[in-house]
């Protein structure tokens, strides 16, 4: 089953679109990374799936229902927002109590043995929680009504390194267990790389890129030789991102195809590179084809 | 029990990483046929990576002949990588901590015994095919 589906998707703010054009449909049980330079759109289009935005254009649909549609289509996403909401007046043991009254499918077993391991204080309102603790206990809170669509937004920018790798070691135990899709945005691409195994990136309110993380390993290259014209590059060859030096010449291709031209020395891209090219390709209009004359 | 790690800077995808550190325990005798290998939650809970991940380099020690699933129990080790000279790598082992201790007596540091190792390595290497 598809788990997000949207199809010419379009969100405007004002004058301005904040996500454009946006078709791509991710299947079901992946682990997505959502990623892009800040305003490129993420927390939009996290919004737009969840149902807390309405489309100003196209369509979305979330585990192939309309986002927010009601009740039962609610009680199947959980949504985490940035810097971890929680009620500050509460106490730990309120939050659990207004999950079990809130949500149909709550686990409760579930939710009261994380506080306990975490060793979260029951009576300890949430609003003298530690940084660390407050994303635990809204992670607790999103986990816990069992969602089948989970997403999050930038769930770790503000944790430290500790806290940071506990609350993914604590979001991947919880997918191990329950198996939703997740879809979370981060800047950290060392922890999309670690965790994700679906990829989008965002720039400027467009998608350039989603996919499975192996696949679009795979399907591209780095190619690096004595500085030429790219024009000539075969048309099964599509530039994702020209660079120059005086000397070289520096180039990431998609293609399913072997480079067969020898001057070319051809490696193989990781997660970060890929990101990036997808990233600064967006900078200018299309990558250039067009190769200025060699310095003297 | 094997405790997995993820080094992120090696280039090595995570799932490679796995199935080569369970290889590298059975072959110096730390996993032994019928010993479990930890729980897919169990990794992703001590590492924080994807439950794929695991399941894709489990799968693969499957198909390599080294371990099987059983439903509902979980991935057990089904063959040693232990050979014949596991007898001799305690002394060998010896051996080499005394000869890193001149080593660094001598005053080398990390880069250079390792050059040093490599060097005499392929020496002796190419002197066997020669």
């Amino acid at each position: 089953m598809i788990a997000i589906d949207a199809d010419h998707l379009g969100k405007r703010y004002g004058q301005r679109w904040a996500l454009r054009d946006c078709t791509l449909s991710v299947p079901e049980g992946h682990i997505v990374g959502l990623v892009g330079a800040n305003g490129a759109g993420k927390t939009t289009l996290l919004h737009l799936a969840v149902g807390l935005l309405v489309p100003t254009a196209g369509t979305i649909t979330a585990l192939g229902a309309r986002p927010g549609a009601g009740p039962q289509q609610l009680s199947r996403v959980g949504f985490l927002a940035q810097d971890a909401p929680v009620y500050s007046s509460l106490t730990v043991a309120e939050h659990l109590r207004l999950g079990q009254r809130l949500n149909p499918r709550w686990e409760r077993e579930l939710a009261t043995d994380r506080v306990r391991r975490l060793g979260l204080d029951p009576g300890q309102r949430a609003g003298r929680l530690s940084g660390g603790q407050r994303s635990q206990l809204a992670l607790t809170m999103a986990m816990g009504k069992r969602p089948e669509l989970l997403a999050l937004d930038e769930p770790v920018a503000s944790l430290d390194p500790l806290a940071r790798r506990a609350f993914l070691q604590d979001l991947m135990e919880l997918a191990a267990d329950l198996t939703p899709t997740v879809v979370l945005s981060s800047h950290l691409l060392s922890d999309v790389e670690r965790v994700c195994d679906y990829l989008i990136v965002l720039a400027d309110g467009q998608v350039r890129l989603h996919g499975a993380v192996d696949e679009l390993l795979a399907d591209h290259k780095i190619l690096t030789g004595p500085r030429r014209d790219v024009q000539s590059l075969p048309s099964s060859q599509e530039i994702v991102r020209v660079s120059h030096t005086d000397r070289q010449t520096t180039v990431v291709i998609r293609t399913a195809q072997p480079v067969l031209d020898p001057r070319w020395v051809v490696s193989t891209i990781g997660l970060e590179e890929l990101v990036l090219a997808y990233m600064s390709s967006s900078a200018g209009d299309r990558p250039t084809r067009a190769l200025g004359p060699v310095p003297a | 029990m094997i405790e997995f790690r993820i080094d992120p800077g090696s280039g090595v995808a995570p799932y490679r990483q796995l199935v080569q550190q369970v290889r590298q325990a059975l072959r110096l005798g730390l996993l032994h046929e019928g010993d479990q290998l930890p729980t897919v939650k169990g990794v992703v809970g001590q590492v924080a990576i994807n439950p794929n991940t695991v399941l894709k380099a489990y799968r693969e020690l499957e198909h390599e002949g080294l371990a099987e699933g059983r439903p509902g129990l979980g991935t057990f080790v089904t063959r040693s990588l232990t050979d014949s000279t596991l007898a001799a790598h305690k002394a060998l082992r010896a051996e080499l901590s005394r000869w890193l201790v001149k080593a660094r007596r001598a005053g080398l540091d990390d880069d250079s015994i390792t050059a040093l190792f490599d060097s005499t390595f392929r020496g002796t290497a190419e002197e066997d095919i020669a």
